[in-house]
């Protein structure tokens, strides 16, 4: 069985968080440019006095498939990789996987990954 | 008639070429203000007025401005640009003409940042070719033909701080109010899509800027020295001034503050340049940039949507900078001026010139709207609210100003994009 761990993070944790999962013996990850807030709010820009409240903050979406038993060390790793204790450090969240299939051999599951 | 004089031509052929510049380098400064989906509806406007104007002033532009006629109206002496070797000077008259042509060309460009993303283009078209004709060309005359009744009554305006920066100030003014507000101002998100864009059209400006002012001396001389030297100092003072008030009042500088400062520096030293001492020219672009700066605080109190703020910096610097003339000239500049109140002038120099400005803001503002109105009722000014929620470039022009994406941008993929019109020999 394998599971999805996804995590949003800082833009600039993502080569602590990259170096993290790689010690894990993790073999590969998809990443994404996201925008989005949560208790951190956005900034505020001026154009010629003219106020703009920007709500979205700019973050990173790391996404791995995994098995069942190695994602709680890839959460705690991602999460000890990512802190930086202020508001904004981000979300790690896992969900099951109902396949996997590796799209070069068909290999179906754990062996796809 | 006086020797033709070389040096003279080849500047005056020299700041021609650089006044032409500024128009795309408008088109730059406006176009980095507006939102990415209207970028080439703004360029397109001013590379549309580059065409126009050019055709409208050579057949008949140039003489009603020119021409000898009365004090109002040039006439159509010079019509179709026939007899001009009778007027030739130091500089051929030709020479003239063309130098004159690319004024004539960025005054009504500079309209189009108060009317941004929201005017039909077959409307703006027909806007420019009759604000050229029936404003610009007979407000020039007033003050620069020989026999305009502003210039009579010793009106000063160097290089245009009139003619053309109050003047196109006041007409956007006048477009804003009949166009009407952009869909969704002033809640939506109008922040400017590309700033160094902004940046980049302010250089272009502000070198064309040193032909603008420095060639309206119409020579390679002193005063031509004196006008580039004065448009340096009052455009670098001008940058200080505005992003202090920036500093003060929203808490960071910022880089669209200090290209808007240099052009408001570069308005308001435009009527001036010719005419004022070096240390006048620092009075006149630290007043500039700090008012230009609080100006553009107006337009959200009077709810009139001028988009990039073209009553700010130009009508206000223009009219600051032909004002602040009156106080400034000085005949140890230009023998031409007359001394201003801080050169022991009488305050008649300063009457003169609020009579230029004023004269020229009625004329300009009453025609302006006229002409508008004449649009509206007929084909109509505006596009539709879903137009401009598509945003001017497809909906006007059908293109796409940045394709960066891979998905049917400019990348590896290319399977969303199916080649239509295609030439036949490429087809096999």
């Amino acid at each position: 069985m394998t599971k999805l761990v996804t995590a949003v993070i800082k833009p600039f944790k993502i080569d602590d968080v990259k170096a993290a999962l790689e010690n894990l013996g993790v073999h590969g990850l998809t990443i994404s440019e996201v925008q989005g807030y949560g208790r951190q709010k956005g900034h505020t820009e001026v154009y010629r006095g003219a106020e703009y409240k920007v709500d979205f903050v700019p973050k990173i979406k790391i996404e791995v498939v995994v098995a069942d038993e190695a994602a709680d060390d890839l959460v705690a790793a991602i999460t000890s990789a990512a802190q930086t204790g202020k508001i904004g450090d981000g979300k790690v969240w896992v969900v099951p996987v109902d396949s996997v299939v590796r799209v070069r051999t068909g290999e179906r599951g754990a062996d796809a990954l | 008639m006086d020797q033709l004089d070389s040096g003279d031509t080849a500047w005056m052929l020299i700041s021609s070429a650089i006044v032409l510049f500024m128009t795309p380098g408008l088109a730059f400064f406006y176009g980095g203000m507006v939102r990415a989906k209207n970028v080439l509806g703004m360029i397109m406007q001013n590379f549309f007025c580059i065409g126009i104007v050019t055709l409208v002033w050579s057949v008949v532009g140039f003489s009603i401005a020119f021409g000898e006629g009365n004090g109002f109206w040039g006439g159509f002496d010079f019509f179709a640009l026939q007899d001009l070797s009778g007027s030739d000077n130091a500089i051929p008259y030709v020479v003239f003409v063309a130098f004159q042509l690319m004024f004539a060309i960025i005054t009504p460009a500079l309209i189009t940042g108060s009317v941004a993303d929201r005017m039909k283009f077959s409307a703006f078209a027909i806007f420019v070719t009759l604000w050229s004709l029936l404003v610009y060309s007979p407000i020039a005359h007033w003050v620069w033909a020989s026999k305009g009744w502003l210039l009579e009554r010793g009106a000063m305006d160097f290089a245009g701080g009139t003619v053309v920066h109050a003047n196109a100030g006041i007409a956007a003014i006048a477009l804003a109010l009949v166009l009407g507000k952009r869909a969704g101002w002033p809640s939506g998100d109008f922040r400017p899509h590309n700033v160094p864009f902004v940046l980049l059209g302010t250089g272009i400006l502000w070198v064309g800027w040193f032909g603008f002012n420095a060639g309206s001396a119409l020579g390679a001389n002193k005063v031509a020295g004196y006008a580039l030297l004065n448009t340096q100092i009052a455009t670098g003072v001008a940058i200080l001034g505005w992003l202090a008030i920036e500093k003060i009042r929203d808490g960071k500088a910022t880089t669209l503050g200090a290209a808007s400062g240099a052009v408001a520096g570069l308005v308001a030293i435009t009527p001036a340049c010719g005419y004022v001492s070096p240390m006048g020219s620092i009075a006149i672009g630290a007043i500039a940039g700090v008012v230009c700066a609080l100006a553009t605080s107006i337009k959200g109190k009077v709810g009139i949507d001028d988009s990039l703020d073209v009553g700010a910096v130009h009508l206000v610097g223009g009219v600051l900078g032909a004002l602040l003339t009156g106080f400034f000239a000085t005949v140890d500049t230009n023998s031409l001026a007359h001394d201003g109140i801080f050169y022991g002038g009488p305050w008649s120099v300063l009457g003169e010139q609020a009579l230029a400005v004023g004269a020229t803001l009625g004329y300009s503002a009453v025609v302006t709207a006229l002409i508008a109105l004449l649009i509206k009722y007929t084909i109509g000014l505006r596009l539709s609210d879903e137009d401009q929620i598509t945003g001017m470039d497809e909906s006007l022009h059908g293109e796409t100003a940045y394709r960066f994406t891979s998905i049917g941008g400019g990348g590896s993929l290319s399977s969303s994009v199916t080649p239509v019109k295609v030439p036949e020999e490429a087809k096999a």
